[in-house]
């Protein structure tokens, strides 16, 4: 056995000693197993991959993993995942969070991470719920839902859908997956992160709790019928038309990725500083 | 599902390497199991997950000495024919309150489900030697099935009801 055999790392390496307090039966246990997965796949070292959240039940996981995690601000995961990109390119940068978090609180950060293409890995675990704060209809809630006491009647609003503004704003990698199919969904994730650019992955993972119906996504899901394409207005067609539950990689790009450069030539942050003296 | 079939052992050592894989995971899930449950209180169910994982372990080890080793090969990330691995249990089988007989239910169906995937390659157009290797398997999972259901038998059936918690922790607001 060579050393670089001996030192290859195991799923279980990349999760730490902090266990999960998420309800029994959350699709977000899934998740984080696919994403540790995916790093033993790519051969990641733990030094070298930084996990970075929001808010929600979903934004605990850095504290589950192994890796640099950062659990940042209500929808601003993407802004600190960009910054630490950007100044640490050598990093693989992973942020993850729930659909409350990244479309509605980020929303406006969503939108423009994918136009920066910066080259890091956003993943959305997707429940259609507010969880942490017990139930209330997010984005990407349907407009009938009427479990939730502040909509009785449903938010008679029409869903967001965030493939599609993926797409137009400029993601250069696509996808959609299933918390059920663990294996299936680390190797999305493993091409997202192997794919340069912004990579987006959009993971259908049930709340149990206040979304119990969502136990049977698993009934719904099925593979995208199609290969992945790099059409953008090919996959546009394909993501508006489809019934949100086909699983797999939709669309990949080949924009070029933003990295300005650093260390020589760049401002320092004291030059910077000193620019705002008084 | 993106997770396609498995590829067919054509030897029996990757016939074993296959079956120490499977075995390793459904060890691993029963522990993220038990921890759930331990995490939640429910100490009772998290035992039994416990001992559930210690006999995946033990026939995981086992395979370990019929490959001929002592310490654990690397698993490979194998592509299953269904979403997860042969014995391996679902995460969204799982409930807070859940009784050791929704445990053992799970455990129930895992175990079918590899006494199926075994008994399947030893019928498969593969060398004699694994086919004979998987008929073992098969055997010993049939006899897991068998000591399963006795196992539920001991424990009682959980009432209508079972999952109505009086002062639920997540009530909707």
């Amino acid at each position: 056995m060579n050393a670089n055999a001996a030192a290859a790392l195991a799923p279980k390496d990349f999760k730490s000693e902090v266990k999960p307090v998420w309800c029994p039966g959350c699709g977000d246990y899934s998740v984080l197993s696919s994403i540790t997965k995916a790093f033993a796949k790519l051969a990641l070292r733990v030094e070298n991959v930084a996990v970075v959240s929001g808010i929600g039940c979903s934004s605990r996981i850095p504290a589950y993993t192994t890796c640099y995690g950062f659990h940042g601000v209500h929808g601003r995961a993407l802004a600190v995942g960009t910054g630490l990109k950007l100044a640490r390119p050598d990093l693989t940068v992973l942020v993850a969070g729930g659909d409350g978090d990244g479309y509605s609180i980020g929303g406006n950060h969503f939108m423009h991470a994918c136009r920066r293409n910066v080259d890091l890995t956003y993943i959305v675990m997707d429940n259609r719920v507010y969880g942490m704060t017990k139930g209330q209809a997010s984005p990407t809630t349907e407009p009938d839902w009427e479990s939730s006491k502040l909509t009785p009647e449903g938010t008679g609003l029409r869903e967001f859908h965030p493939l599609v503004i993926a797409l137009a704003s400029g993601a250069n990698f696509i996808a959609r997956a299933f918390s059920g199919d663990p294996n299936g969904t680390a190797e999305i994730i493993a091409e997202a992160i192997r794919t340069p650019g912004f990579s987006f992955v959009e993971i259908l993972s049930p709340c149990v709790t206040f979304r119990p119906e969502q136990r049977l996504w698993k009934d719904k899901v099925h593979d995208a019928p199609v290969k992945p394409t790099s059409d953008p207005s090919q996959a546009a067609r394909r993501i508006l038309t489809d019934d949100g539950f086909n699983i797999g990689v939709l669309y990949v790009g080949h924009r070029k990725t933003y990295q300005p450069p650093i260390g020589k030539g760049a401002k320092q942050a004291a030059d910077l500083e000193a620019g705002f003296a008084l | 599902m993106t997770a396609k079939k498995t590829s067919t052992p054509r030897t029996v050592a990757d016939f074993l390497a296959q079956a120490y894989a499977i075995e390793a995971e459904a060890a691993e899930r029963y522990r993220d199991f038990a921890e759930q449950m331990e995490v939640h209180n429910n100490t009772e169910v998290a035992e039994l997950f416990r001992k559930l994982e210690r006999i995946e372990q033990k026939h995981r080890d086992q395979i370990l000495g019929q490959m001929g080793r002592t310490t654990p090969p690397r698993v490979k990330a194998y592509k299953w024919e269904s979403a997860e691995g042969p014995e391996t249990g679902a995460f969204i089988g799982l409930h807070y309150l859940m009784q050791p007989w929704h445990a053992l239910e799970i455990a129930l169906h895992n175990e079918k489900r590899a006494f199926a995937f075994f008994n399947e390659l030893a019928k498969a157009r593969v060398p004699p030697a694994v086919r004979a290797a998987a008929r073992e398997m098969a055997e010993e999972e049939r006899e897991h099935v068998k000591l399963i259901r006795q196992w539920i038998k001991k424990v009682p059936v959980p009432r209508p009801g079972w999952d109505r918690d009086p002062d639920p922790p997540t009530g909707s607001e």
